[in-house]
C-alpha cells in the first residue's frame, strides 16, 4: 500500500511562473508610475473646495420656486424628448435588430444592419448631440434626434444578440410546419425575445431621460438647458434643485423599469 | 408513400453523413430506424423534410421529387410531413393550444397566424387533437408549464395538426423517463394505426424500438445495414449496426407491435 501524500493545488491561471511573477510586477510598477505622473494643483484644489462647499450649500437649500418656469418647461421638453424618443427608437430598432442576427438575415443585410448598428454606438451620445444642435439649432429636435439614434443603436444589438442566442430548435420545428419567413420570425423568434425586448425597451426608457439632462447641456433642449443656465448663472441652489429632480425621475423610472422586466420575465 | 433513392449527404466539413441510402415506406407502415449516434439517423429524416439539403440522390411522396422542389416552394412540401422532436422543440413562451395551432402555419395566411385569428375549422381539430393526447385541461397553458410527457403530446399534436401524409418522428423518447418512453411510443404507433399514417421513428432504444415497430432499419456510417422484422435483429445484426457489445441482455421482442397488432394496443393503451 503506498503511504506516500497525493498533493493537489490548482493549476495557475498562467502556467509560466516566471511570466506570472513579471505580469504582477510589471503591473504594479506600471500603476505606481501612472500615480506619479499625476500633477496635483494643490492650491486649485483648495480654492475648488470654497467653491464646491457653495455648491454642497445649494443643495441644502435646493430653490424650487425662482426658476420654478424654467424648470417645469425644461422637464417637459424632457420628458416629451425622451418618451418620443424611446418610441421612435424602439420602432426602428425591431427591423434594424432583426436584419443584424447572423442567423435569420441574409449576408448582405446582416451586413448593412450591423454597420449601422455599430456607427451609432461609435459615437457618445453628447457628441452626436453636438452634431445634431450644429444641424438642426438648439432645441428638443436635436434632442430627439440624439436619443433615437442612440437607441437604434443600443436595442439593435442588444436585440440581435438576443435573436442569435434563441434556441434553434424551436425554430426549426416551426420551420418544419411549412411556416413561411414571417410566420417563423412571429412564433418561433418573437416568442422567445420578446420578455426580453420589453424588459430593455423599458430599461433603455430610463437611460433615454437620464441622458437628456446630459446632452441638455451641449444645446440639445431639455431639462439638462435648465440646469445649465442655472450653472452658468452661478445659481447653486437653482441647479441644486435641477438636480433634485432629476435623481428624484430616475429613481422613479429605475423602480418602474424594474418592476416590468420582473414581470414580463 | 414514401421512395428513397440512392440518397447521399456530405457536408461542408466533408463528414459524409449519408450514402446511397434507398428506403421505400408504405401507407400506414411505421418503420424504426436505429443506429450508434453520427450514423445519419437524424440527417435522414431531416432530408426528407428538407431541414437538411440533401446532396444527392432522389426523395419521392407521393410520387412528387420533394428533392427538386424550389426553395420557394418548400413550405408547401414541409406542410404534408408531420415531425416530432427529441427535445419536443415546443415554442416555450406559446400557449400549448398556440403550439398546436402552430402546425396549420403551412396552410394559413400571414395576417390570421399573426392574429391568432385561425380558422373555425383549424381550432375544431386542434380541440379534438388535445383531446386525444389527453391535454384537454391545459389549452391555455404555457408550453414551458407542463411535464415532459406532457410536451411531447403537444408535439405529437402539433404534427397532426398539419393533418400530414407522414410522420418523421426523431427520438420522441430521449428525454423521457423509461414509463412516459413507453407510453409516448404506444400513443404514437396508436395514432399511425388509427389513421394508416406511414412514420419513420429514430429511436437509439432498441428494445422499446422491438417492441413497437413492425420493421426496423439499421444505419451505420450513413448507410443501411440491416432492413428487416425486429426478430430478425440477432447478435449479429446489432453487430453489424452498432459494433461488438455484449447483446444477451436485450429481451425478444413480444409481440406488442401496434401496427401490426393495433386492437391489442388499444387495450393496453386505455390507461394513457
Amino acid at each position: 500500500m503506498s503511504s506516500a501524500v497525493r498533493q493537489w493545488r490548482r493549476p495557475p491561471l498562467i502556467a509560466d511562473a516566471r511570466l506570472r511573477w513579471a505580469l504582477g510586477l510589471g503591473a504594479l510598477l506600471y500603476l505606481g508610475l501612472a500615480l506619479a505622473s499625476l500633477e496635483v494643483n494643490w492650491a486649485r484644489v483648495s480654492e475648488g473646495l470654497v467653491r464646491g462647499w457653495r455648491f454642497v450649500e445649494g443643495f441644502l437649500q435646493p430653490d424650487f420656486s425662482s426658476r420654478s418656469d424654467d424648470i417645469l418647461l425644461g422637464l417637459q421638453e424632457s420628458i416629451t424628448m425622451t418618451i418620443t424618443a424611446t418610441v421612435a427608437g424602439v420602432a426602428l430598432s425591431i427591423p434594424f435588430g432583426i436584419g443584424a442576427a447572423r442567423n435569420i438575415a441574409p449576408a448582405p443585410v446582416y451586413y448593412c444592419c450591423r454597420a449601422l448598428i455599430a456607427f451609432a454606438r461609435t459615437f457618445q451620445e453628447v457628441l452626436i448631440a453636438i452634431f445634431f444642435v450644429a444641424m438642426f439649432g438648439f432645441g428638443a429636435f436635436a434632442g430627439f434626434l440624439t436619443l433615437t439614434l442612440s437607441t437604434v443603436g443600443f436595442l439593435g444589438k442588444l436585440l440581435a444578440e438576443d435573436i442569435e442566442d434563441i434556441d434553434e430548435t424551436q425554430v426549426e420545428a416551426i420551420r418544419a410546419t411549412g411556416a413561411g419567413w414571417w410566420q417563423v420570425l412571429d412564433y418561433a423568434v418573437r416568442a422567445q425575445v420578446m420578455p426580453r425586448l420589453i424588459g430593455l425597451s423599458v430599461y433603455r426608457f430610463d437611460i433615454n431621460f437620464r441622458e437628456s439632462a446630459v446632452i441638455g447641456i451641449v444645446g440639445a433642449g431639455g431639462i439638462g438647458a435648465t440646469l445649465n443656465t442655472a450653472m452658468d448663472r452661478y445659481e447653486y441652489d437653482s441647479a441644486a434643485a435641477v438636480l433634485l429632480i432629476i435623481i428624484a425621475i430616475v429613481m422613479l423610472t429605475e423602480y418602474i423599469s424594474g418592476f416590468v422586466r420582473r414581470q414580463v420575465q | 408513400m414514401l421512395r428513397i433513392e440512392a440518397l447521399g449527404k456530405t457536408y461542408r466539413t466533408g463528414d459524409r453523413a449519408l450514402d446511397g441510402i434507398s428506403l421505400t415506406v408504405a401507407p400506414g407502415e411505421v418503420v424504426g430506424l436505429i443506429g450508434p449516434s453520427g450514423a445519419g439517423k437524424s440527417t435522414l429524416i431531416r432530408c426528407i423534410n428538407r431541414l437538411v439539403e440533401p446532396s444527392a440522390g432522389e426523395i419521392l411522396l407521393g410520387g412528387e421529387a420533394i428533392t427538386a422542389v424550389a426553395t420557394r416552394h418548400l413550405p408547401a412540401v414541409r406542410r404534408r410531413i408531420g415531425m416530432i422532436f427529441q427535445e419536443y422543440a415546443l415554442v416555450e413562451r406559446l400557449t400549448v393550444m398556440e403550439n398546436v395551432l402552430s402546425g396549420r402555419l403551412g396552410y394559413v395566411p400571414f395576417w390570421r397566424s399573426f392574429l391568432r385569428r385561425f380558422p373555425q375549422r383549424d381550432i375544431d381539430a386542434a380541440f379534438a387533437l388535445l383531446d386525444r393526447v389527453g391535454l384537454a385541461a391545459h389549452v391555455d397553458k404555457r408550453a414551458d408549464a407542463l411535464s415532459g410527457g406532457q410536451r411531447q403530446r403537444v408535439g405529437i399534436a402539433r404534427a397532426l395538426a398539419q393533418e400530414p401524409e407522414l410522420l418523421l418522428v426523431d427520438e420522441p423518447t430521449a428525454s423521457l423517463d423509461p414509463k412516459t418512453s413507453q407510453q409516448i411510443m404506444q400513443l404514437i404507433c396508436e395514432i399511425c394505426a388509427e389513421r394508416a399514417l406511414p412514420a419513420i421513428v429514430n429511436i437509439h432504444d432498441v428494445a422499446l424500438a422491438q417492441r413497437f415497430v413492425s420493421r426496423i432499419v439499421g444505419l451505420h456510417g450513413g448507410r443501411v445495414v440491416y432492413d428487416g422484422t425486429p426478430d430478425g435483429l440477432s447478435t449479429t445484426v446489432l453487430e453489424r449496426i452498432y459494433g461488438v457489445a455484449d447483446w444477451s441482455a436485450l429481451a425478444q421482442p413480444d409481440g406488442e407491435r401496434c401496427d401490426a397488432a393495433p386492437a391489442a394496443l388499444l387495450a393496453t393503451g386505455a390507461g394513457l
